[in-house]
Protein backbone atom coordinates (compact mmCIF):
# COMPACT_ATOMS: atom_id res chain seq x y z
CA UNK A 1 0.00 0.00 0.00
CA UNK A 2 1.05 3.23 -0.69
CA UNK A 3 1.80 6.12 2.21
CA UNK A 4 -1.20 7.92 2.82
CA UNK A 5 0.85 11.08 2.27
CA UNK A 6 1.77 10.13 -1.49
CA UNK A 7 -1.44 9.26 -2.34
CA UNK A 8 -3.36 11.41 -4.88
CA UNK A 9 -6.01 13.70 -3.38
CA UNK A 10 -9.20 14.89 -5.22
CA UNK A 11 -10.64 18.88 -5.07
CA UNK A 12 -13.29 17.84 -2.96
CA UNK A 13 -11.11 15.75 -0.38
CA UNK A 14 -11.88 18.46 2.61
CA UNK A 15 -15.54 18.41 1.63
CA UNK A 16 -15.33 14.39 2.18
CA UNK A 17 -13.75 14.90 5.40
CA UNK A 18 -16.53 17.72 6.68
CA UNK A 19 -19.17 14.96 5.53
CA UNK A 20 -17.17 12.38 7.83
CA UNK A 21 -16.21 9.95 4.78
CA UNK A 22 -13.71 6.93 5.99
CA UNK A 23 -10.75 7.34 3.36
CA UNK A 24 -8.70 4.57 1.06
CA UNK A 25 -6.67 3.76 -0.96
CA UNK A 26 -7.76 3.15 -4.78
CA UNK A 27 -5.60 2.84 -7.19
CA UNK A 28 -2.55 5.96 -5.50
CA UNK A 29 -6.00 8.10 -4.71
CA UNK A 30 -7.18 8.84 -1.17
CA UNK A 31 -11.29 7.99 -1.98
CA UNK A 32 -14.02 8.08 0.10
CA UNK A 33 -14.61 4.61 0.90
CA UNK A 34 -18.09 5.10 2.43
CA UNK A 35 -19.67 8.03 4.81
CA UNK A 36 -23.18 6.61 6.53
CA UNK A 37 -22.45 2.77 5.55
CA UNK A 38 -21.98 1.03 2.20
CA UNK A 39 -25.75 -0.82 2.54
CA UNK A 40 -27.02 2.59 3.82
CA UNK A 41 -25.48 4.44 0.53
CA UNK A 42 -26.27 1.42 -2.32
CA UNK A 43 -29.81 1.92 -1.04
CA UNK A 44 -30.00 5.50 -1.35
CA UNK A 45 -29.29 5.23 -5.25
CA UNK A 46 -31.97 2.19 -5.13
CA UNK A 47 -34.73 4.50 -4.15
CA UNK A 48 -33.54 8.37 -4.30
CA UNK A 49 -30.02 9.18 -5.67
CA UNK A 50 -26.21 8.98 -4.76
CA UNK A 51 -23.28 11.16 -5.60
CA UNK A 52 -19.90 10.04 -6.28
CA UNK A 53 -16.75 11.83 -6.82
CA UNK A 54 -15.11 10.87 -9.59
CA UNK A 55 -12.93 13.47 -9.78
CA UNK A 56 -9.89 10.87 -9.80
CA UNK A 57 -11.25 9.15 -13.57
CA UNK A 58 -8.83 10.71 -16.28
CA UNK A 59 -10.05 13.30 -18.63
CA UNK A 60 -8.19 13.48 -22.24
CA UNK A 61 -9.44 15.56 -25.67
CA UNK A 62 -8.50 14.62 -29.25
CA UNK A 63 -9.51 17.46 -31.67
CA UNK A 64 -8.52 18.27 -35.20
CA UNK A 65 -9.81 17.18 -38.99
CA UNK A 66 -8.63 13.84 -38.01
CA UNK A 67 -9.35 13.06 -34.83
CA UNK A 68 -12.28 10.78 -35.70
CA UNK A 69 -10.21 8.05 -38.16
CA UNK A 70 -7.71 8.28 -35.31
CA UNK A 71 -9.71 7.00 -32.72
CA UNK A 72 -11.35 4.50 -34.79
CA UNK A 73 -7.15 3.11 -35.56
CA UNK A 74 -6.75 3.34 -31.26
CA UNK A 75 -9.99 1.84 -29.79
CA UNK A 76 -12.61 -0.54 -30.80
CA UNK A 77 -16.12 0.61 -31.37
CA UNK A 78 -16.64 2.55 -34.31
CA UNK A 79 -16.61 6.40 -33.84
CA UNK A 80 -17.90 6.78 -36.95
CA UNK A 81 -21.42 6.35 -35.60
CA UNK A 82 -21.61 9.00 -33.19
CA UNK A 83 -23.47 12.25 -34.06
CA UNK A 84 -21.91 15.52 -32.35
CA UNK A 85 -23.41 15.23 -28.51
CA UNK A 86 -23.06 11.37 -27.87
CA UNK A 87 -21.25 8.68 -26.50
CA UNK A 88 -20.47 5.10 -26.74
CA UNK A 89 -18.07 2.91 -24.76
CA UNK A 90 -15.30 1.63 -25.91
CA UNK A 91 -12.18 -0.33 -24.86
CA UNK A 92 -8.49 0.01 -25.34
CA UNK A 93 -6.93 -3.37 -26.13
CA UNK A 94 -2.90 -5.27 -26.52
CA UNK A 95 -1.90 -6.67 -29.58
CA UNK A 96 -2.99 -10.02 -27.96
CA UNK A 97 -6.44 -8.63 -27.59
CA UNK A 98 -6.24 -8.03 -23.97
CA UNK A 99 -8.02 -5.39 -21.86
CA UNK A 100 -5.88 -2.46 -21.02
CA UNK A 101 -8.86 0.28 -20.12
CA UNK A 102 -12.47 0.26 -21.12
CA UNK A 103 -13.50 4.14 -21.20
CA UNK A 104 -16.42 6.30 -22.44
CA UNK A 105 -16.27 8.10 -25.65
CA UNK A 106 -18.13 11.64 -26.21
CA UNK A 107 -18.17 13.55 -29.17
CA UNK A 108 -17.52 16.90 -27.91
CA UNK A 109 -17.71 18.76 -30.97
CA UNK A 110 -17.91 18.18 -34.61
CA UNK A 111 -14.08 18.07 -34.45
CA UNK A 112 -13.64 16.89 -30.72
CA UNK A 113 -14.00 14.05 -28.75
CA UNK A 114 -13.78 14.05 -25.00
CA UNK A 115 -12.13 10.39 -23.57
CA UNK A 116 -12.77 9.44 -20.15
CA UNK A 117 -10.37 6.94 -18.24
CA UNK A 118 -10.02 4.84 -15.28
CA UNK A 119 -8.37 6.75 -12.68
CA UNK A 120 -5.49 3.91 -12.29
CA UNK A 121 -4.99 3.95 -15.84
CA UNK A 122 -4.34 7.85 -16.60
CA UNK A 123 -0.46 7.85 -17.17
CA UNK A 124 -0.27 4.22 -18.64
CA UNK A 125 -3.25 5.20 -21.49
CA UNK A 126 -1.54 8.83 -22.38
CA UNK A 127 1.81 6.95 -22.79
CA UNK A 128 0.08 4.24 -25.23
CA UNK A 129 -2.00 6.97 -27.46
CA UNK A 130 0.84 9.00 -27.58
CA UNK A 131 2.68 6.60 -28.56
CA UNK A 132 0.86 5.06 -31.31
CA UNK A 133 0.82 8.38 -32.76
CA UNK A 134 -1.70 11.05 -33.18
CA UNK A 135 -0.80 12.52 -36.80
CA UNK A 136 -2.28 15.94 -37.61
CA UNK A 137 -4.54 15.34 -34.23
CA UNK A 138 -4.01 17.34 -30.87
CA UNK A 139 -4.12 15.89 -28.05
CA UNK A 140 -4.81 17.30 -24.20
CA UNK A 141 -4.54 15.47 -20.98
CA UNK A 142 -7.18 17.40 -18.88
CA UNK A 143 -7.39 14.97 -16.05
CA UNK A 144 -5.32 17.49 -13.31
CA UNK A 145 -7.80 19.86 -14.12
CA UNK A 146 -11.49 18.84 -14.13
CA UNK A 147 -13.51 17.53 -10.99
CA UNK A 148 -16.57 15.15 -12.03
CA UNK A 149 -19.19 14.15 -10.05
CA UNK A 150 -21.73 10.62 -10.80
CA UNK A 151 -25.24 11.71 -9.75
CA UNK A 152 -27.42 8.15 -10.12
CA UNK A 153 -30.40 6.97 -9.25
CA UNK A 154 -34.51 7.43 -9.96
CA UNK A 155 -34.52 11.25 -8.46
CA UNK A 156 -31.20 11.89 -10.70
CA UNK A 157 -32.84 13.69 -13.29
CA UNK A 158 -35.09 15.67 -11.11
CA UNK A 159 -32.17 16.85 -9.17
CA UNK A 160 -30.28 17.66 -11.75
CA UNK A 161 -33.13 20.03 -12.89
CA UNK A 162 -33.77 21.58 -10.04
CA UNK A 163 -29.85 22.25 -9.25
CA UNK A 164 -29.13 23.24 -12.81
CA UNK A 165 -32.46 25.26 -13.80
CA UNK A 166 -34.87 25.57 -16.80
CA UNK A 167 -32.08 26.45 -19.02
CA UNK A 168 -30.49 23.35 -18.83
CA UNK A 169 -30.25 21.21 -22.17
CA UNK A 170 -30.75 17.61 -20.83
CA UNK A 171 -28.91 15.09 -22.44
CA UNK A 172 -30.54 11.98 -23.61
CA UNK A 173 -28.77 8.83 -22.95
CA UNK A 174 -25.53 8.14 -23.43
CA UNK A 175 -25.72 11.93 -24.51
CA UNK A 176 -23.50 14.85 -23.49
CA UNK A 177 -24.23 18.88 -23.62
CA UNK A 178 -22.26 21.85 -22.36
CA UNK A 179 -24.05 24.68 -19.65
CA UNK A 180 -22.97 27.03 -18.50
CA UNK A 181 -22.85 27.29 -14.01
CA UNK A 182 -22.01 30.22 -12.56
CA UNK A 183 -19.66 31.36 -15.06
CA UNK A 184 -18.02 28.33 -15.69
CA UNK A 185 -18.44 25.52 -17.95
CA UNK A 186 -19.39 22.30 -17.21
CA UNK A 187 -20.62 19.31 -18.90
CA UNK A 188 -23.26 16.75 -18.41
CA UNK A 189 -23.26 13.33 -19.60
CA UNK A 190 -26.26 10.85 -19.02
CA UNK A 191 -24.32 8.20 -18.38
CA UNK A 192 -23.08 6.06 -15.50
CA UNK A 193 -21.95 2.97 -13.21
CA UNK A 194 -24.87 1.53 -11.21
CA UNK A 195 -27.63 0.71 -13.41
CA UNK A 196 -29.93 3.61 -12.71
CA UNK A 197 -30.52 6.52 -14.61
CA UNK A 198 -28.18 9.44 -13.89
CA UNK A 199 -25.63 12.14 -14.96
CA UNK A 200 -22.24 12.78 -14.87
CA UNK A 201 -20.96 16.00 -14.23
CA UNK A 202 -17.46 17.11 -15.36
CA UNK A 203 -16.06 20.57 -14.22
CA UNK A 204 -13.01 22.75 -13.76
CA UNK A 205 -11.03 22.31 -9.64
CA UNK A 206 -11.66 25.70 -8.88
CA UNK A 207 -15.76 25.19 -8.57
CA UNK A 208 -15.47 21.79 -7.80
CA UNK A 209 -16.26 22.24 -4.02
CA UNK A 210 -18.76 24.93 -4.20
CA UNK A 211 -20.14 22.79 -6.75
CA UNK A 212 -20.40 19.89 -4.52
CA UNK A 213 -21.88 21.36 -1.84
CA UNK A 214 -24.58 23.22 -3.87
CA UNK A 215 -25.43 20.19 -5.96
CA UNK A 216 -25.87 17.84 -1.91
CA UNK A 217 -28.18 20.77 -0.83
CA UNK A 218 -30.14 21.15 -4.05
CA UNK A 219 -30.41 16.94 -3.61
CA UNK A 220 -31.37 17.35 0.03
CA UNK A 221 -35.26 17.10 -0.66
CA UNK A 222 -35.19 14.43 -3.14
CA UNK A 223 -33.05 12.26 -0.31
CA UNK A 224 -29.92 12.71 -2.03
CA UNK A 225 -26.38 10.95 -0.38
CA UNK A 226 -23.48 11.51 -1.06
CA UNK A 227 -21.59 7.99 -1.64
CA UNK A 228 -18.10 6.19 -1.51
CA UNK A 229 -16.80 3.83 -3.45
CA UNK A 230 -17.87 0.95 -1.52
CA UNK A 231 -21.80 1.10 -2.65
CA UNK A 232 -20.57 1.91 -6.45
CA UNK A 233 -18.72 -1.04 -6.36
CA UNK A 234 -21.85 -2.78 -5.28
CA UNK A 235 -24.16 -0.78 -7.08
CA UNK A 236 -21.94 -1.70 -10.68
CA UNK A 237 -21.81 -5.38 -9.34
CA UNK A 238 -25.61 -5.66 -9.19
CA UNK A 239 -26.26 -3.64 -12.93
CA UNK A 240 -23.41 -6.53 -14.09
CA UNK A 241 -21.01 -4.10 -15.46
CA UNK A 242 -17.40 -4.74 -15.36
CA UNK A 243 -14.21 -3.21 -13.33
CA UNK A 244 -11.19 -3.07 -15.24
CA UNK A 245 -8.69 -5.02 -13.18
CA UNK A 246 -11.06 -7.32 -11.69
CA UNK A 247 -13.29 -8.03 -14.61
CA UNK A 248 -11.35 -6.94 -16.92
CA UNK A 249 -7.35 -7.00 -17.68
CA UNK A 250 -4.85 -7.76 -20.15
CA UNK A 251 -5.14 -11.33 -20.35
CA UNK A 252 -8.79 -11.29 -21.29
CA UNK A 253 -10.42 -10.14 -24.31
CA UNK A 254 -13.69 -8.23 -24.58
CA UNK A 255 -15.24 -10.97 -26.13
CA UNK A 256 -14.57 -13.60 -23.49
CA UNK A 257 -15.74 -10.37 -21.13
CA UNK A 258 -19.08 -10.82 -23.10
CA UNK A 259 -17.85 -6.77 -24.78
CA UNK A 260 -18.38 -7.98 -28.39
CA UNK A 261 -21.19 -5.18 -28.69
CA UNK A 262 -18.47 -2.52 -28.28
CA UNK A 263 -16.03 -3.97 -30.69
CA UNK A 264 -16.87 -2.90 -34.09
CA UNK A 265 -14.74 -5.78 -36.25
CA UNK A 266 -16.41 -5.11 -39.07
CA UNK A 267 -15.14 -1.32 -39.16
CA UNK A 268 -12.25 -1.02 -41.95
CA UNK A 269 -9.65 0.99 -39.56
CA UNK A 270 -7.30 -1.74 -37.97
CA UNK A 271 -7.52 -0.98 -34.07
CA UNK A 272 -4.47 -3.30 -31.66
CA UNK A 273 -6.04 -6.59 -31.09
CA UNK A 274 -8.31 -6.54 -34.10
CA UNK A 275 -6.79 -9.48 -35.50
CA UNK A 276 -6.88 -11.79 -32.57
CA UNK A 277 -10.85 -11.12 -32.11
CA UNK A 278 -11.31 -12.02 -35.67
CA UNK A 279 -9.09 -15.28 -34.58
CA UNK A 280 -10.51 -16.04 -31.69
CA UNK A 281 -14.00 -15.13 -32.65
CA UNK A 282 -13.58 -17.93 -35.65
CA UNK A 283 -12.01 -20.23 -33.19
CA UNK A 284 -14.72 -20.11 -30.48
CA UNK A 285 -14.45 -18.27 -26.78
CA UNK A 286 -13.13 -21.26 -24.61
CA UNK A 287 -13.90 -19.32 -21.13
CA UNK A 288 -16.62 -16.53 -20.38
CA UNK A 289 -17.25 -14.02 -17.90
CA UNK A 290 -20.99 -14.24 -16.49
CA UNK A 291 -23.55 -13.28 -13.80
CA UNK A 292 -23.70 -15.57 -10.94
CA UNK A 293 -25.83 -15.81 -7.69
CA UNK A 294 -26.20 -17.65 -4.65
CA UNK A 295 -29.18 -19.85 -4.20
CA UNK A 296 -29.62 -19.68 -0.09
CA UNK A 297 -28.45 -16.86 2.17
CA UNK A 298 -24.73 -17.72 2.38
CA UNK A 299 -21.35 -16.27 2.59
CA UNK A 300 -20.28 -14.02 -0.18
CA UNK A 301 -18.60 -14.42 -3.06
CA UNK A 302 -15.16 -12.88 -3.41
CA UNK A 303 -12.72 -12.67 -5.94
CA UNK A 304 -10.38 -15.76 -6.84
CA UNK A 305 -12.60 -18.08 -5.16
CA UNK A 306 -13.30 -21.23 -7.35
CA UNK A 307 -16.50 -22.36 -8.75
CA UNK A 308 -17.22 -26.31 -9.83
CA UNK A 309 -19.55 -28.26 -11.77
CA UNK A 310 -19.42 -31.87 -9.63
CA UNK A 311 -16.01 -32.55 -9.45
CA UNK A 312 -14.80 -30.56 -11.35
CA UNK A 313 -12.80 -26.52 -11.26
CA UNK A 314 -14.41 -24.58 -14.46
CA UNK A 315 -14.21 -20.95 -13.14
CA UNK A 316 -12.90 -18.83 -11.07
CA UNK A 317 -14.38 -15.20 -9.46
CA UNK A 318 -13.40 -11.85 -10.26
CA UNK A 319 -15.45 -9.76 -8.24
CA UNK A 320 -18.37 -10.49 -5.90
CA UNK A 321 -19.77 -9.28 -2.64
CA UNK A 322 -23.46 -9.61 -0.89
CA UNK A 323 -26.04 -7.96 -2.63
CA UNK A 324 -27.75 -5.18 -1.02
CA UNK A 325 -30.78 -4.85 -3.10
CA UNK A 326 -31.46 -8.81 -4.00
CA UNK A 327 -30.03 -10.12 -0.19
CA UNK A 328 -27.73 -12.67 -1.66
CA UNK A 329 -23.99 -13.08 -2.49
CA UNK A 330 -23.34 -12.26 -6.40
CA UNK A 331 -20.54 -12.29 -8.74
CA UNK A 332 -19.03 -12.19 -12.02
CA UNK A 333 -16.89 -15.25 -12.95
CA UNK A 334 -14.86 -16.40 -15.46
CA UNK A 335 -16.11 -19.97 -16.60
CA UNK A 336 -15.87 -22.75 -18.86
CA UNK A 337 -17.76 -21.98 -21.87
CA UNK A 338 -19.96 -24.58 -21.60
CA UNK A 339 -20.86 -23.49 -18.19
CA UNK A 340 -22.32 -20.29 -19.03
CA UNK A 341 -25.59 -20.42 -20.13
CA UNK A 342 -27.83 -18.60 -17.78
CA UNK A 343 -29.39 -21.13 -15.43
CA UNK A 344 -26.19 -23.65 -15.29
CA UNK A 345 -26.11 -25.14 -11.60
CA UNK A 346 -22.71 -24.34 -9.92
CA UNK A 347 -20.88 -24.79 -6.54
CA UNK A 348 -18.90 -21.69 -5.03
CA UNK A 349 -15.53 -22.92 -3.05
CA UNK A 350 -15.78 -20.48 0.32
CA UNK A 351 -13.05 -22.10 2.93
CA UNK A 352 -13.21 -25.04 2.05
CA UNK A 353 -17.06 -25.85 1.95
CA UNK A 354 -19.06 -25.85 -1.09
CA UNK A 355 -22.34 -23.56 -1.62
CA UNK A 356 -24.72 -23.81 -4.44
CA UNK A 357 -24.45 -21.21 -7.34
CA UNK A 358 -26.86 -20.40 -10.47
CA UNK A 359 -25.22 -18.69 -13.41
CA UNK A 360 -27.82 -15.98 -14.23
CA UNK A 361 -28.44 -13.45 -17.04
CA UNK A 362 -26.59 -9.66 -16.74
CA UNK A 363 -27.76 -7.06 -15.33
CA UNK A 364 -27.91 -9.49 -12.09
CA UNK A 365 -30.59 -6.64 -10.53
CA UNK A 366 -32.66 -4.83 -13.21
CA UNK A 367 -34.85 -1.79 -11.84
CA UNK A 368 -38.66 -3.16 -13.00
CA UNK A 369 -40.30 0.33 -14.76
CA UNK B 1 -15.01 6.56 19.91
CA UNK B 2 -15.57 3.55 21.12
CA UNK B 3 -17.07 1.90 23.33
CA UNK B 4 -14.72 0.04 25.54
CA UNK B 5 -16.08 -2.19 29.15
CA UNK B 6 -13.75 -2.11 31.82
CA UNK B 7 -14.46 -5.79 32.94
CA UNK B 8 -13.44 -7.56 29.60
CA UNK B 9 -10.03 -8.45 28.21
CA UNK B 10 -9.24 -7.86 24.89
CA UNK B 11 -6.80 -9.39 22.13
CA UNK B 12 -4.51 -6.80 20.00
CA UNK B 13 -6.68 -8.37 17.18
CA UNK B 14 -9.76 -7.05 17.97
CA UNK B 15 -11.57 -9.52 19.72
CA UNK B 16 -12.94 -9.66 23.63
CA UNK B 17 -13.14 -11.77 26.18
CA UNK B 18 -15.17 -12.43 29.65
CA UNK B 19 -14.86 -15.59 31.62
CA UNK B 20 -17.27 -17.18 34.16
CA UNK B 21 -16.72 -20.85 35.64
CA UNK B 22 -14.03 -21.52 33.16
CA UNK B 23 -16.01 -20.64 30.43
CA UNK B 24 -14.90 -18.00 27.91
CA UNK B 25 -17.56 -15.82 25.72
CA UNK B 26 -15.93 -14.35 22.82
CA UNK B 27 -17.23 -11.30 20.30
CA UNK B 28 -15.28 -8.59 18.55
CA UNK B 29 -14.89 -4.96 20.07
CA UNK B 30 -17.10 -1.78 18.93
CA UNK B 31 -14.04 -0.37 17.67
CA UNK B 32 -13.78 -3.54 14.82
CA UNK B 33 -17.69 -3.61 14.09
CA UNK B 34 -16.85 0.19 13.15
CA UNK B 35 -14.03 -0.65 10.77
CA UNK B 36 -15.66 -3.87 9.62
CA UNK B 37 -19.16 -1.34 9.03
CA UNK B 38 -21.99 -3.64 7.81
CA UNK B 39 -21.47 -7.08 8.65
CA UNK B 40 -23.44 -9.43 6.24
CA UNK B 41 -22.83 -13.11 7.03
CA UNK B 42 -20.95 -15.00 10.14
CA UNK B 43 -19.21 -18.03 9.72
CA UNK B 44 -18.97 -19.58 13.10
CA UNK B 45 -16.47 -22.49 14.20
CA UNK B 46 -18.49 -26.23 15.05
CA UNK B 47 -19.28 -27.72 18.50
CA UNK B 48 -16.33 -29.22 19.65
CA UNK B 49 -13.85 -27.67 18.13
CA UNK B 50 -10.55 -26.75 19.85
CA UNK B 51 -9.71 -23.03 19.61
CA UNK B 52 -5.94 -22.36 19.66
CA UNK B 53 -4.86 -18.96 21.21
CA UNK B 54 -4.07 -16.62 18.41
CA UNK B 55 -5.15 -18.96 15.55
CA UNK B 56 -8.00 -18.22 12.86
CA UNK B 57 -11.37 -19.92 14.69
CA UNK B 58 -14.23 -17.83 12.73
CA UNK B 59 -14.84 -15.49 10.14
CA UNK B 60 -16.86 -12.53 9.65
CA UNK B 61 -17.94 -11.16 6.56
CA UNK B 62 -18.88 -7.47 5.99
CA UNK B 63 -19.96 -5.71 2.22
CA UNK B 64 -16.15 -5.48 1.61
CA UNK B 65 -14.29 -8.32 2.49
CA UNK B 66 -13.92 -11.43 4.69
CA UNK B 67 -11.89 -10.95 7.65
CA UNK B 68 -10.12 -13.44 10.20
CA UNK B 69 -11.40 -13.86 14.07
CA UNK B 70 -8.57 -15.16 16.68
CA UNK B 71 -9.75 -16.68 19.04
CA UNK B 72 -8.17 -14.89 22.44
CA UNK B 73 -7.65 -18.32 24.58
CA UNK B 74 -7.42 -21.99 23.80
CA UNK B 75 -9.96 -24.42 24.64
CA UNK B 76 -13.18 -26.63 23.44
CA UNK B 77 -15.99 -24.33 21.49
CA UNK B 78 -19.17 -25.45 23.61
CA UNK B 79 -21.54 -23.26 22.13
CA UNK B 80 -22.12 -20.67 19.07
CA UNK B 81 -24.34 -18.04 19.15
CA UNK B 82 -26.59 -19.55 16.54
CA UNK B 83 -29.01 -16.12 16.09
CA UNK B 84 -26.24 -14.63 14.24
CA UNK B 85 -26.58 -16.68 11.39
CA UNK B 86 -30.37 -15.14 10.52
CA UNK B 87 -29.18 -12.01 11.91
CA UNK B 88 -25.54 -10.99 11.64
CA UNK B 89 -25.60 -7.13 11.84
CA UNK B 90 -26.77 -8.02 15.67
CA UNK B 91 -22.53 -7.72 15.16
CA UNK B 92 -22.60 -4.34 14.49
CA UNK B 93 -25.35 -3.08 16.94
CA UNK B 94 -25.00 -4.34 19.59
CA UNK B 95 -20.74 -5.78 19.90
CA UNK B 96 -20.66 -6.65 23.25
CA UNK B 97 -23.98 -8.14 23.63
CA UNK B 98 -24.06 -10.75 20.41
CA UNK B 99 -20.57 -12.82 21.62
CA UNK B 100 -19.68 -15.32 18.88
CA UNK B 101 -18.62 -18.76 20.67
CA UNK B 102 -17.95 -20.01 24.21
CA UNK B 103 -15.32 -22.03 24.57
CA UNK B 104 -14.21 -24.30 27.95
CA UNK B 105 -10.49 -22.77 28.78
CA UNK B 106 -7.55 -25.35 28.56
CA UNK B 107 -5.20 -22.99 29.77
CA UNK B 108 -6.62 -20.19 32.16
CA UNK B 109 -2.92 -18.36 32.05
CA UNK B 110 -3.29 -17.08 28.36
CA UNK B 111 -5.53 -14.73 29.72
CA UNK B 112 -2.67 -12.85 31.42
CA UNK B 113 -1.34 -12.19 28.39
CA UNK B 114 -4.67 -10.27 26.78
CA UNK B 115 -5.08 -6.53 26.82
CA UNK B 116 -6.85 -4.78 29.64
CA UNK B 117 -9.22 -1.72 28.78
CA UNK B 118 -6.82 0.72 29.23
CA UNK B 119 -4.16 -1.36 27.34
CA UNK B 120 -6.83 -2.11 24.62
CA UNK B 121 -8.02 1.75 24.49
CA UNK B 122 -3.98 2.98 24.00
CA UNK B 123 -3.97 0.64 21.29
CA UNK B 124 -6.74 1.82 19.32
CA UNK B 125 -6.38 5.27 20.02
CA UNK B 126 -9.67 5.86 22.04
Amino acid sequence: MTPSDALKKTPLFAAHQKLGARMVDFGGWLMPVQYTGIIDEHNAVREAAGVFDISHMGEFFLADATSGEVLNRLLTNDVAKLAVGQGQYTLMLNDKGGVIDDLIVYRTDKLEYLLIVNASKIDDDREWILNRGLGQATFKDSSDNMSALALQGPKALDIARAFLGAGWPEPKRNEITTYSWNCQEILAARTGYTGEDGIELFFPNEIAENFFLALLEAGKPFGLKPCGLGARDTLRLEAGLPLNGNDLSDKRTPLEAGLGFFVSLTKEAIFPGKEALLKQKSDGVKEKLVAFRLKDKGPPPRPHYHLFRGGEQVGEVTSGAPSPTLGCGIGLAYVRADCAEPGTQLDLEVRGARVPVEVVKKPIYKRQS
Amino acid sequence: MSNIPEQLRYAASHEWVSVEGGIGTVGITDHAQQELSDVVYVDLPKVGAQAAAGAVIAVIESVKAASDIYAPVSGEITEINGSLTAKPELVNQDPYGAWLFRLKLSNPAELDALKDAAAYKAQVGG
